[in-house]
């Protein structure tokens, strides 16, 4: 996997800050999606963020809403992973559905800065950062087959397919 | 040994025997979406299938932005009407109807024993009815309605054992915040929590949907209450299909359980910007705010209102204090109404807006600007949730919003009582 610039940022960065409700159900397009990411905690960040940059973060990142957006937002600004100390249940769960690796490291959190830029490597579980290589536990089956689909609905759709030939 | 609640049902449904931990695949009873449901369709159609594989699960009620307030809104909720008459999903619910939360459970899908996800976190509600309820995201609907299976993690459980009698002036809303506070926002997260004890077991149904809606706040997946009688009473005639209450085992095996007296329990606000946040009244009373909402599915319900109409009535709120009130739902708006509660709120200078979730989460209905603070009965005060970024959102009780209504700045509801 390429390298990365990361974003660092605190403990419970909550879905209203990543994409704020009043763009929920109006602001559907991809790359207007990416515009607003991060809008309401760091306004800089669309603005700036490049592809493969990596967010890093603390305690219980996406905590809040359900809304999906929160993980896809980030996926199309560019963002290839977030290392997080923890993540709130339902944004791991959407990351994930939406093909964006969600890597919980509480010691790589600590040992990153922000702005440096590191390497994640997912087949093997791990991050190297400037001050050493930190690993987290590969994804179970069920869940790696889901990101490399690019997502639950790609996911889906090929299962569905392979159940609608056997039948054939 | 025993068994908690949830493990049961995801036993039950999974159809082996599980234990907290394990990854079951299921089926749930009943899926809910809402406004979102737009967006769930556009998924939806990328599978490339036609059919909704058990239509008679899906509950769509529109709640999020309604009436809708401009195009976009409209379209989506056009998109959303076609979709539930192509497929012929015959529990739909119009924007007329309130809050999804509301509606699911007083049209009688929230059942003892049930396992119900719903594309908005604050699907844990149910859980105050007996059921299993979890929030999940839109492609997680998507994929439900097509395959009509999932993978859940069976989640270790909290017990909380809620002691002591409550003090006059003091609410469900004041002990979630207090537990919350003291426990913090992560505290549950991927776990279930269950509501035990003397004073837990008997809150009504509403108090009881105000601790499972704010299980969300501490990260939980699910809630959980057992039912009392009066609960089932209220079920007979509204239950849509059979159940059986599920309770965990006397020796089922707990990740941990607290306990909470609330005897000398005080008025709780969670502060900005985040719901654990809290401290009790009396360190925040003074705090000017211009923006009082009443209502949500946390707090909109006539138990809610009949509190702020008691410490309303008579009375008029402070001139510089726009006051906001959503009942929860139309049912309770129409109970309000006939006990007269309506006429106290909007005598004392209420602006009672329709049922549905205003401007809770900032698209409409009462938008922040700048610089103002809101003190509200919602869930859920993250920075620029209501509207600007640059706002303040308090959380209080009904008592406490209502009475600092009257005094324009945060105020302890027990003198008024």
């Amino acid at each position: 996997m390429k390298k990365g610039r990361v974003w660092k940022y605190g403990d419970n960065v909550n879905t209203d800050v990543i994409f704020p409700g009043k763009y929920t159900y109006s602001v559907l397009d991809p790359e207007e999606m990416a515009r607003h990411a991060l809008e309401d905690l760091d306004p800089d960040f669309a603005q700036k963020v490049k592809p493969g940059d990596v967010i890093a973060a603390g305690r219980n990142f996406g905590c809040g809403s359900s809304r999906e957006q929160a993980a896809a937002c980030l996926k199309y600004a560019g963002v290839q992973a977030v290392i997080a100390r923890s993540f709130a249940r339902i944004f791991f769960r959407n990351a994930i559905n939406q093909g964006l690796p969600v890597l919980q490291s509480g010691e790589a959190v600590d040992s990153i800065e922000d702005g440096e830029e590191i390497e994640i490597n997912l087949a093997l579980g791990k991050i190297e950062t400037k001050k050493g290589v930190f690993s987290f536990s590969p994804f179970p089956e069920s869940v790696s087959g889901i990101l490399e689909e690019g997502g639950l609905i790609p996911y889906t759709k090929k299962k569905l397919e392979k159940n609608k030939e056997r039948r054939c | 040994m025993g068994k908690t609640f949830s493990e049961k049902i995801l036993g039950l449904k999974a159809g082996k025997e599980v234990q907290a931990g394990e990854v079951v695949t299921v089926s749930p009873d009943f899926i809910l979406s809402h406004d979102n449901t737009a967006a769930i369709i556009k998924e939806f159609k990328k599978l490339g299938i036609k059919n909704v594989s058990r239509p008679q699960k899906l509950v769509i009620i529109l709640d999020h932005v309604v009436p809708a307030s401009s195009e976009e809104y409209a379209l989506n909720h056009k998109t959303i009407r076609e979709f539930v008459s192509e497929q012929k999903i015959k529990n739909f619910f119009d924007i007329h109807n309130g809050i999804c939360h509301q509606v699911f459970s007083e049209n009688g899908f929230a059942l003892p024993g049930k396992l119900i996800l719903g594309a908005d976190s604050h699907t844990t509600s149910y859980g105050a009815l007996g059921a299993f309820a979890a929030g999940i995201g839109r492609s997680e609907v998507a994929s439900l309605w097509a395959t009509d299976e999932i993978w859940l993690r069976v989640p270790e459980t909290i017990k909380i054992e809620i002691d002591g009698v409550l003090p006059p002036g003091v609410y469900a809303k004041d002990i979630i915040l207090k537990i919350i506070g003291e426990e913090g926002a992560e505290r549950a997260n991927y776990k279930a929590v269950e509501f035990t004890g003397e004073a837990a077991e008997k809150f009504s149904l509403s108090s009881r949907l105000v601790l499972a809606n704010m299980t969300a706040e501490m990260g939980a997946k699910n809630g959980y209450f057992k039912p009392d009688e009066e609960i089932l009473q209220w079920l007979k005639e509204r239950a849509k299909d059979e159940f059986e209450v599920t309770a965990s085992d006397p020796d089922a095996s707990y990740e941990a359980v607290l306990h909470y007296d609330v005897s000398s329990l005080e008025p709780q606000v969670a502060c900005p910007h985040t719901v654990d946040n809290v401290k009790p009244v009396s360190e925040v009373e003074g705090e000017e705010f211009h923006q009082a909402l009443i209502g949500t599915c946390t707090n909109g319900r006539l138990e809610d209102l009949e509190v702020a109409a008691r410490i309303l009535k008579g009375k008029k709120v402070h001139p510089d204090v726009r006051v906001l009130v959503i009942p929860a739902s139309r049912q309770e708006y129409l109970l309000a109404l006939k006990k007269g509660v309506l006429e106290i709120l909007v005598g004392a200078g209420c602006l009672i807006l329709n049922p549905g979730c205003g401007p809770c989460l900032g698209a409409h209905q009462g938008i922040l600007a700048p610089g103002e603070v809101a003190l509200s009965t919602a869930n859920r005060n993250f920075r620029g949730r209501m509207g600007s970024r640059d706002a303040q959102i308090f959380l209080a009780s009904p008592a406490t919003v209502a009475a600092s209504s009257l005094e324009g700045r945060i105020t302890d509801p027990r003198k008024f009582i």
